[in-house]
């Protein structure tokens, strides 16, 4: 479990000695939002409506955005082979590398996420729900990210064969997610959408990191 | 070469021996023919009954026949992407070439019918319905089909090294077939959740024995279709990848 | 360049360290047979067999493109051979790998080091992950040894490309596998480094370890022998 914790470690710092590889990836989140009243209009009860979709896909991006460098880096200076041949799991050091991303990048969403909602007018019921469904959903994007990440690793055309990939996976998470912000606002239940995300979420934990891992092993070979 | 050598007394089939491209290239050739004729043979049978046999719908008039088109393009596409994953599986487990390049071979036929799977749906539904797209569950579900299904087509374009190639399209192919349930079930809970069920392709009319039986024959023409073009597709991968080996290059087809 | 802060110091945990190294002297034991090696779907090699035991080195030698590489990654488990089997101590390394691993320290072209990161974090870090507890005295007693003294706290880019190399040994070092796999070791070394990286080899061999390395130059440490690939 110590090198699970110092995989993040290590991971958390080398952010911190570079913070602008990550706040690229919060701003393209708040830039994106943003296009969507500039290309639709201020209508505040159709901005409302879209704003769950709106959010939900932006997250999708900014995460796909952040995915390329999650493994590219080690695979370019050897560490990844390194950590391949480490006494430690191969599989518990991914698990590792994606938590941290999840704490690097999805982490930030959730948080900068109801900030974009009072830009779309949405109601503190609305906010709250908006908030849980991205922190459970952020996790899944991460996880099942990795595995497009690990498949595309050194490959030409990565980043958008990435998106490619991975996009039609994300599709139900998606679908969920924004579907209980959409749920909240109208006066449904959401019930249902937060049990279905967190079924995919323990899937994708059960799933991924192995997926990945096996993945990781191919690129590497 | 990974041939497994089993200790066959020789009175059963080695069925290991397939595995090999060099025996399985000549077998791929004597069936092909066969399959290019029960498909021809299916679909001229289908189209029969579909255009002359099943009786013109009460509501949909003729424009409904086109549904013998659409629905068993969509049942393939699925079949195929199910075949292809299980032979991906079956090189990532037993490491063989054959298993990697059916699956490559099997992926673009897979795209066609996803595609066109979609293209009759868009005819069927502009009459119906006055839109060329509706966002039907079926519909729906049958794109993103078609995108895992150019993803893979993909990812083995972009990987030079074709055993990496292989297995990672294989891994690939997997994750696929297990999110296929999961995401048809999320669209269609995404359907019913945000439009009426005015719209639904799957609300198909009450069927007449005639109208299955054109599906079903139909269906088979394309099984039969997709097995014939696989068969050739491979034959060509073999060609392409075991080039350099010695047994191709005496081939007869290459002397000339 | 200021000195990066030493920001992780709760990873350098003072504990005794056992010398894994002694342990398995008696175990140490490489074979390998009947390996053959594909690249793309060219035949590199193919029947080989080599062994290792304790005490031994072994020096893979070849033209460029031969396949030197290749079998050092196969060795080390991070491909698979087209067919044949790698046994360490008798037991397949596919099995189990984790224990192949504890007594393998595997040496690539790339320099393995995090850029942005200190020497000194870049073996902690490397240490942990590999679930060892090493002290800080003891780390930077090993990049002294190799003459880094005073660029600890550098972040690695900062170094020369015969520094980097130089961390690489210390991390090698500190380690303490029985195997070592290096793949071009004497590369980009000055000459004084050269002479440093034999006497460390020639300690590890005479301890009862083992090495597998290649190299175009000749390499003058006692108890070796020559694959000619």
């Amino acid at each position: 479990m110590n090198a699970f914790f110092a995989i993040i470690h290590r991971e958390v710092l080398l952010v911190l000695r570079r913070k602008s590889e990550a706040l690229t990836v919060l701003f393209f989140f708040l830039i994106v939002t943003s296009l969507f009243p500039l290309g639709i209009g201020a209508d505040v009860a159709l901005l409302r409506k879209i704003a769950p979709g709106v959010i939900w896909v932006a997250a999708l991006l900014s995460t796909i955005l952040g995915l390329q460098r999650l493994f590219a880096s080690d695979y370019a200076d050897g560490t990844l082979e390194q950590m391949a041949l480490s006494p430690t799991p191969f599989v518990l050091l991914v698990g590792g590398k994606i938590t941290a991303h999840w704490l690097l990048c999805g982490l930030p969403l959730v948080f900068l996420a109801p900030f974009i909602g009072i830009q779309f007018d949405l109601d503190l019921e609305t906010l709250r729900t908006l908030i849980l469904a991205l922190l459970l959903g952020t996790p899944i994007l991460s996880l099942i990210g990795a595995i497009g990440a690990a498949l595309t690793l050194g490959v030409r055309g990565g980043g958008v064969l990435l998106s490619l990939l991975v996009l039609p996976l994300y599709i139900p998470v998606l679908i969920f997610g924004a579907g209980a912000v959409f749920a909240t606002s109208a006066g449904l239940d959401v019930g249902g959408h937060f049990s279905l995300l967190a079924a995919l979420l323990v899937l994708a934990i059960a799933f991924a990191p192995w997926a990945t891992t096996a993945a990781l092993r191919i690129a590497i070979e | 070469m990974n041939i497994m050598h089993s200790s066959s007394s020789g009175r059963y089939l080695n069925w290991f021996s397939f595995s090999s491209p060099a025996t399985f290239y000549p077998l791929a050739a004597r069936l092909t023919p066969f399959f290019w004729g029960l498909s021809i043979l299916f679909g001229i049978v289908g189209l029969w009954i579909s255009f002359f046999v099943a009786p013109a719908d009460a509501v949909q008039g003729d424009g409904y026949r086109i549904i013998f088109i659409h629905v068993p393009a969509s049942w393939m596409s699925m079949v195929i992407y199910m075949a292809m994953a299980m032979w991906a599986a079956l090189g990532l487990i037993f490491n063989t070439r054959l298993s990697a390049m059916m699956a490559q071979a099997l992926a673009p036929t897979g795209a066609l019918m996803a595609f066109l799977s979609l293209w009759t749906g868009a005819f069927w539904g502009k009459p119906m319905w006055g839109a060329w797209w509706v966002w039907d569950a079926r519909l729906t579900s049958e794109l993103i089909l078609l995108f895992l299904f150019l993803g893979f087509m993909a990812l083995q374009a972009s990987i030079d090294d074709p055993r990496r190639a292989d297995k990672a399209g294989a891994i690939l192919a997997l994750v696929g077939v297990v999110n296929v349930p999961i995401i048809y079930f999320s669209v269609t809970w995404w359907n019913t959740l945000h439009q009426g069920a005015s719209v639904s392709m799957s609300k198909a009319p009450a069927m007449a024995h005639t109208m299955l039986w054109g599906m079903l024959l139909m269906t088979m023409c394309f099984w039969m279709y997709t097995i014939a073009l696989a068969l050739m597709r491979v034959r060509a991968i073999i060609l392409e990848r075991e080039s350099h080996s010695d047994w191709v290059k005496t081939l007869k087809e290459l002397r000339a | 360049m200021a000195g990066v802060v030493r920001s992780s110091h709760f990873l350098f945990m003072t504990a005794h360290f056992p010398s894994s190294l002694a342990s398995s002297v008696a175990n140490g034991q490489l074979r390998a047979s009947q390996l053959t090696c594909l690249r793309g779907e060219r035949i590199l090699f193919e029947g080989l067999d080599l062994h290792l035991d304790a005490g031994e080195w072994l020096h893979v030698r070849g033209e460029n493109g031969v396949g030197k590489t290749s079998l050092l990654r196969l060795l080390a488990g991070l491909a698979q051979p087209a067919s044949g089997g790698i046994f360490w101590g008798g037991l397949s390394i596919t099995i189990d790998p984790s224990t192949y691993h504890q007594h393998l320290f595997f040496l690539g072209h790339r320099d393995a080091l995090k850029e942005d990161l200190s020497a000194l974090e870049n073996i902690a870090i490397a240490a942990a992950l590999d679930g060892q507890r090493i002290s800080e005295d003891r780390m930077l007693a090993a990049l002294h040894r190799f003459g880094l003294r005073g660029r600890e706290d550098l972040p690695v880019t900062c170094l020369s490309a015969g520094q980097k190399r130089r961390v690489l040994l210390a991390r090698l070092l500190l380690r303490s596998s029985q195997l070592w796999i290096l793949d071009e070791p004497f590369n980009a070394l000055d000459s004084q480094a050269i002479k440093m990286l034999e006497r460390v080899i020639g300690e590890h061999i005479a301890a009862g370890g083992m090495v597998i390395l290649t190299s175009h130059q000749e390499v003058a440490i006692p108890n070796g022998r020559v694959i000619e690939l």
